[in-house]
């Protein structure tokens, strides 16, 4: 297929035959709707858990640990698939994806940030932490005689 | 496509080729993106920074529960599984609008178009209904009066209020409900499903606190009002995105139509718009797991 419009565009997408097109859009959407579902089903799970007498902290956190794994493997289908990234030429696939890393440095610092500022409230502030701690952990609290910092997420 | 690259690989930044194979439209369409993923990421993270800095947060399956036409049935995370299978679906009707338009197939583009509005409309339906649902909604919650007396107070989900903190305990629930306001107690009494026929409002005081059934209730303190302003703040921007992903669709439906892009010989407008509606869907994922899910 030429783009009169743009001859330096010199290297063209094949127009793939269309049941192998077919084959790999029916493919990536149930691929799609599994990684859903399943995040669905943990989001449940989690929920169940929270229900429950006493919640397991460390397995509510592995399965919130899941479902980010899950959700970048949807974005991965997502960008190399539907947006076809995966078909451009490598050099311009690493303009996008090597800025991206950023992210890295983005989450962990102002997670940390945050974390960091509620244990020090927690230790400075006596009213942040008994107005806002909730009941549960209060209770822990007072069996244990020192005080444990947890981690925020619920 | 890897055997013809290593064809042209020694020539590519000599002139004359776009280096990347792309043309400049869908180029910048990419850097564009990116960009934007960093606006949506800065927003993302701000929110779990915050979340982070709180002992308590809201658990979304207990905010997230309502179904429209259900009711007060729970039904966590129900209604939301919809809105994301809509998108889903969307994105993968615009692939096979983009696909029509590498075939230049004028019908196709534009029956694949089509779908694909209708999906995005369903999603803004979908998320307006939310909104409403949660800024409208009469939850009941414990709140502090200026001389420290609690009492109960019927809030929504808005910028100046949260009604997802902790259940607040029977003794502090029975008491704030001793000194709450006759019209809150009547509301309270209606919610718990007596018939009102005018006869409800003349009860005294006493009556109607006898009336209400405490442990139905789920009454919570307030929690922390950000949560609202970056779920509307959050979901706004997105549902923004949706909308204008929609108004570009329908353009591109227009055009097509028009035969323009006939025309033009070539359909490459249709796959800039696909990149943009694909980043649409690609950015709900992330807001699916930070709001909904974890």
């Amino acid at each position: 297929m030429q783009h009169p419009a743009f001859e330096e565009v010199t290297v063209h997408h094949h127009v793939q035959d269309d049941a192998a097109f077919r084959k790999k859009v029916r493919k990536t959407t149930i691929l799609l709707s599994i990684i859903t579902v399943i995040e669905l089903g943990i989001g449940l799970t989690i929920y169940t858990i929270h229900k429950g007498a006493n919640p397991n902290a460390t397995l509510v956190l592995m399965f919130k640990g899941m479902v980010c794994i899950l959700s970048l493997a949807k974005a991965f289908y997502i960008v190399s698939v539907f947006m076809h990234l995966g078909d451009e030429i490598r050099n311009m696939i690493m303009t996008i994806v090597v800025p991206l890393m950023l992210f890295i440095w983005f989450i962990i610092a102002f997670i940390t940030d945050g974390n960091s500022y509620k244990n020090l409230r927690n230790k400075y502030d006596p009213h942040f932490k008994e107005s806002t701690m909730p009941k549960k952990h209060q209770q822990k609290d007072k069996k244990e005689t020192t005080p444990v910092e947890k981690s925020g997420k619920e | 496509m890897s055997t013809q690259t290593t064809v042209h690989q020694t020539k590519w930044w000599s002139g004359g080729k776009s280096p990347f194979n792309l043309e400049y439209g869908k180029l910048m369409m990419w850097y564009f993106l990116m960009s934007d993923a960093f606006t949506f990421g800065a927003f993302l993270i701000s929110y779990g920074s915050i979340r982070f800095s709180q002992n308590f947060w809201p658990d979304p399956n207990v905010v997230f529960n309502a179904f429209p036409g259900a009711g007060h049935a729970n039904l966590p995370l129900a209604f939301v599984s919809i809105m994301t299978f809509i998108l889903i679906i969307s994105s993968v009707t615009m692939v096979l609008a983009v696909h029509a338009g590498h075939k230049e197939d004028k019908k196709g583009v534009i029956k694949w178009l089509a779908w694909t509005i209708v999906g995005g409309l369903a999603f803004l339906g979908c998320q307006a209904w939310e909104w409403h649902h949660l800024i409208t909604g009469e939850h009941a919650v414990l709140a502090t009066a200026a001389d420290g007396k609690q009492y109960i107070d019927i809030i929504g989900q808005t910028m100046g209020g949260n009604p997802w903190g902790q259940l607040a305990d029977h003794n502090t629930a029975m008491v704030a409900l001793n000194n709450s306001s006759h019209e809150t107690l009547l509301h309270l009494v209606r919610e718990s499903g007596i018939k009102d026929n005018g006869q409800l409002a003349g009860l005294s005081h006493e009556k109607l606190v006898g009336m209400v059934q405490l442990e139905h209730l789920h009454i919570r303190e307030k929690g922390p009002i950000a949560f609202g302003g970056y779920f509307y703040g959050i979901t706004g921007f997105h549902g923004f995105h949706v909308f204008s992903g929609v108004i570009i669709n329908i353009i591109m439906l227009l055009m097509s139509q028009k035969g323009v892009f006939e025309r033009r010989g070539h359909y490459l407008m249709i796959e800039k718009a696909g990149l943009y509606w694909h980043f649409v869907d690609l950015v709900w994922v992330f807001v699916f797991l930070c709001f909904y899910l974890i």
